[in-house]
């Protein structure tokens, strides 16, 4: 099926989301739709999905337009969607799921399963998936989760299938099979909408690229093209995709000692099974792994926002064990943390930037003078860190949800910086951040370390960890597989985070 | 951008603990009866009258000294957790049908402690622990339906009222029990739309505008009762109950026939009722969409299923279910409305829901240890005033709080229950 898109136009209030985009996609043909974070890509697709009305403009399937009021009219001119929060149920079975909303019925509505299972084993035989229809969704490794995403899709007869940044959760093992699957699908007819901002990726796997930066279409490009002039497309100017760093100085401390330590997520279970390193002043040691494998639960044990199982592990900072300290305390002995989600857990939306500038230090000095809090003090301290950290905001009283991820991140960084620590906290940095952004929060990343700071990285994106790391650990399933220098390889990296050890 | 939460059961397979919290409650209950019913229980006899005169079969009567009845369960009970500790070390949950076992053991060994000297009456027990469970058992199948597709229903006591009350009063009025039974499904449904438009489509906190209903009916009905009714009761609040209709043969059964039987219509209803609600929730295509509701309502709608419409039937005939309870009050049992007659059952029924893990059999057993409840404390009272009923009366609310407390297992409702889903 032929899709075409003649100048949608999508706003938010006075945002321009989409601005007359007009795309092309050609049956059988994997097309890549690269931007950078908050380009516009999702809310492009999210219109052709139906979840979103354009404003303006027009979908057109084989040289008909268009009319959908909502997802269900959208699957039935056959566009499916993968998308980047899996829409699975995950209590239900991978049949139960595959057929909601199109469920196959015996009499009086009752369901026909068989018939249900049938249709998943069949197109997972054809594509090679190996998905049980009788598992349960939250069973499930994310990989699969996303396989029965697209039978989903294929079950519907989709002839367009947009998948919405699916490499994210993937190991890169898992993306290959991925690529693959996608080839195979484009040989069979099905077109492919690819949404990305991995260059490596686009270059991989796609027939033809459409480069959006800021609601707008700014041209096409080949898989031929070279990685920097994507990214120079995709950002608007020249990007220097390496950070520049010296070898590191080691110093003589060892700024965190983790040992043996078991913490359990929200549900009880073992999050973080046995995990010990240890993190030198002068180094960058880098927590890679697949989103989910008790990276978050690692962070926050740390820090102590989760207990430590008793008896079961210790966290010594500079030679202190800081087990029994307060999360307070913990800050106090030098700890700067960055969190994984900064909307939830780095800021106060509501607060100005101001306020969020003082909100681990409110209760003393510079910002408070006895039970009070220095106004002019904290506006004064405010307006240096803005200017510091280039921080793009009309001004300190802005609230932080009206910034950029970018910008918000900067805020975040800016206050954790600007005390004095002795170690370096960041959990997934430079997540849903624009490129400018990224490549400052890296430079001050390395400017700690070269200061002599210990640092501890966690992240999911593998360019970033070795772009950064000194040294890389690499977590799955709660456990810590292995440590490798930063001279590993992707593929050692990819078989470590699928729990091969190295 | 790129971001996955961390779905429940990705750490399944890393390690499940043993849970050994069940075998210590049971254990604990079982020395308690060891001691107090069985070595330190009085030694006069007690007579279980188990056969009704027109049984079919007839069962002889147990007749046993107090003592040896309560060493003889206490024994069994002992066995049970010592099967359960060897579940819990095998890192295996113990069976529900264990747990049952458990409970009906404890249950008979209080029983011939209490009544010790005494008759045991075993149909009439049960059959009104059948009828004074009825209201919660219907007040639960509504807060299933409300929840299992996204909503959290407070108003249930609100409901009950509002049931129980209609029932009556249109009852009366029109000399005709069943125009009653229809007008109290249709008023709580109503109410039940008060809630379902607020908190669907304005999005207003679900707990709020259950609380603020449930007062609300209070005022009402108190108002009308002391304004309008009890000036009239006989023409206003008279309505009489459902005849009790013999099934035959079932209720020739031995022990439970006359009990469960030989009743009326709202009794019946219920019998339908249950199995049905597990059918469509977990055998039909309606009952899957709206399960996927109350899960994850943003992936409900990407495949087309209309989540606002959704909410809004199921939470309005959970509403009609409910008022079904709150006429088996009234025209099902009592025979006329009282103030505040509902006395907190739409809150043990919110309770029992969790206890029964939103399984409408589950929620109707658990409904049922609360009706026992009820039938013991007034029975206790006559046959033996010395002992401490209300104590006795507290343990079906503790064992809620235990097992809602997470002792029993996994608790875990529809994930989307009590958040709005609000659409771009």
């Amino acid at each position: 099926m032929k899709l075409e898109l003649r100048g949608v136009t999508k706003r938010f209030g006075t945002l321009v989301a989409n601005d007359r985009i007009n795309l092309t996609v050609e049956p059988g043909e994997i097309h890549a739709l690269l931007g950078e974070n908050g380009a516009g890509k999702s809310t492009l697709m999210n219109v052709l999905y139906g979840l979103y009305q354009a404003d303006e403009g027009q979908i057109v399937l084989d040289g008909v337009a268009q009319n959908f009021k909502g997802p269900g009219d959208a699957m039935a001119a056959g566009i499916g969607m993968v998308h980047q929060h899996f829409m699975l149920i995950p209590v239900f079975t991978v049949a139960e799921n595959v057929v909601l909303g199109n469920e196959p019925t015996k009499k009086f509505g009752l369901l026909d399963l068989e018939a249900a299972r049938k249709k998943v084993r069949e197109l997972s035989d054809r594509f090679g998936f190996d998905v049980d229809p009788d598992a349960v969704i939250e069973d499930l490794p994310v990989g699969v989760q996303q396989r029965v995403e697209i039978i989903k899709s294929l079950i519907r007869d989709a002839k367009v299938l947009v998948l919405d940044e699916p490499t994210a959760v993937l190991t890169p093992q898992e993306t290959d099979e991925l690529m693959q699957i996608m080839r195979d699908l484009a040989k069979s007819g099905t077109s492919i909408i690819f949404i990305t901002h991995k260059l490596r990726e686009v270059q991989a796997v796609s027939d033809k690229i459409t480069v959006i930066r800021q609601g707008k279409v700014v041209g096409e490009a080949k898989p031929t093209d070279s990685a920097s002039e994507l990214a120079t497309m995709m950002v608007g100017r020249e990007v220097d995709l390496k950070v520049d760093k010296a070898v590191a100085k080691l110093g003589d401390t060892m700024t965190l000692r983790v040992e043996d330590i078991h913490v359990e997520d929200d549900r009880k279970q073992l999050a973080v099974d046995g995990v010990s390193f240890n993190v030198q002043a002068g180094e960058v040691l880098a927590i890679a792994g697949v989103q989910g494998n008790g990276q978050t639960e690692l962070a926050e044990a740390l820090l102590g926002l989760r207990p430590v199982l008793k008896g079961r592990g210790a966290i010594a900072l500079n030679d202190k064990y800081i087990d029994h300290l307060s999360v307070r305390k913990r800050l106090e002995s030098g700890i700067g943390y960055v969190p994984e989600d900064r909307k939830k857990d780095g800021l106060v939306g509501e607060f100005t930037i101001a306020e969020n500038l003082m909100l681990n230090g409110s209760y003393g000095k510079p910002f408070a003078k006895g039970i009070s809090i220095d106004f002019a003090n904290r506006d004064r301290i405010a307006d240096e860190l803005i200017k510091e950290f280039d921080v793009r905001t009309p001004s300190a009283s802005t609230h932080a949800e009206k910034l950029s991820g970018g910008n918000q991140q900067k805020v975040v960084v800016a206050r954790e910086l600007s005390r004095e620590v002795n170690l370096l906290i960041v959990s997934q940095p430079t997540r849903g951040v624009d490129v400018g952004s990224i490549e400052f929060i890296h430079e001050r990343i390395i400017a700690e370390r070269d200061q002599g700071k210990a640092v501890l990285l966690i992240s999911t994106e593998l360019d970033e960890v070795l772009a950064l790391a000194d040294r890389i650990a690499v977590m799955y399933r709660g456990k810590i597989v292995g440590i490798v220098g930063a001279d590993a390889t992707r593929e050692t990296l990819g078989k470590m985070m699928a729990g091969v050890s190295a | 951008m790129s971001r996955i939460e961390v779905t429940s059961g990705m750490f399944s397979q890393v390690e499940r603990k043993p849970s050994l919290k069940a075998p210590i409650v049971m254990s604990f209950v079982a020395i308690v009866s060891l001691v107090f019913f069985g070595i330190l229980g009085p030694t006069s006899v007690v007579h279980f009258q188990i056969t009704e005169a027109n049984a079919l079969v007839s069962i002889p009567d147990l007749n046993l000294p107090s003592n040896s009845l309560g060493i003889w369960a206490s024994v069994v009970l002992l066995l049970l957790t010592a099967a359960s500790f060897w579940f819990g070390i095998a890192r295996k949950f113990v069976p529900r049908v264990l747990v049952i076992v458990f409970g009906l053991t404890a249950i008979v060994a209080l029983l011939g402690w209490i009544a010790a000297g005494a008759d045991v009456p075993v149909g009439f027990l049960l059959g009104n622990t059948l009828v004074l469970a009825l209201p919660i058992i219907l007040g639960g199948m509504g807060g299933i339906m409300s929840e299992r597709v996204g909503v959290v229903n407070i108003a249930i006591e609100g409901q009950l009222l509002t049931g129980a009350f209609v029932a009556s009063v249109v009852g009366s009025i029109t000399n005709n029990l069943w125009v009653g039974l229809i007008a109290a499904m249709i008023a709580a449904a109503l109410l039940s739309t008060v809630l379902a438009s607020l908190a669907i489509k304005y999005l207003v906190d679900q707990i709020i505008i259950g609380v603020l209903l449930n007062v609300l009916v209070i005022g009402v009905t108190n108002f009308l009762y002391s304004q309008v009714i009890s000036q009239d009761n006989a023409n206003l609040n008279f309505p009489g109950t459902f005849d009790r209709i013999p099934i035959p043969l079932l209720s020739q059964l031995p022990v439970i026939g006359d009990a469960f039987f030989n009743q009326g219509a709202t009794v019946y209803l219920t019998f339908l009722l249950v199995p049905a609600l597990w059918f469509i929730l977990f055998r039909t295509k309606l009952g899957l969409r709206a399960r996927a509701v109350g899960e994850h309502p943003l992936a409900a709608d990407t495949v087309g299923i209309n989540v606002a419409k959704t909410r809004f039937w199921w939470v309005t005939l959970g509403g009609a279910v409910a008022g079904l309870g709150g006429a088996a009050i009234t025209i099902g049992n009592v025979g006329a409305f009282g103030r505040e007659m509902t006395g907190g059952q739409g809150f043990i029924a919110l309770a029992v829901v969790i206890l029964g893990r939103w399984q409408p059999i589950y929620v109707s057993i658990s409904a049922l240890l609360f009706g026992f409840a009820i039938i013991l404390r007034i029975w206790a009272n006559q046959i033996n005033p010395v002992i401490p009923v209300d104590f006795i009366t507290m343990v079906p609310y503790l064992v809620t709080l235990i097992a809602v407390a997470g002792f029993a297992g996994r608790v875990r409702g529809p994930a989307a229950s009590g958040k709005p889903y609000e659409k771009n």
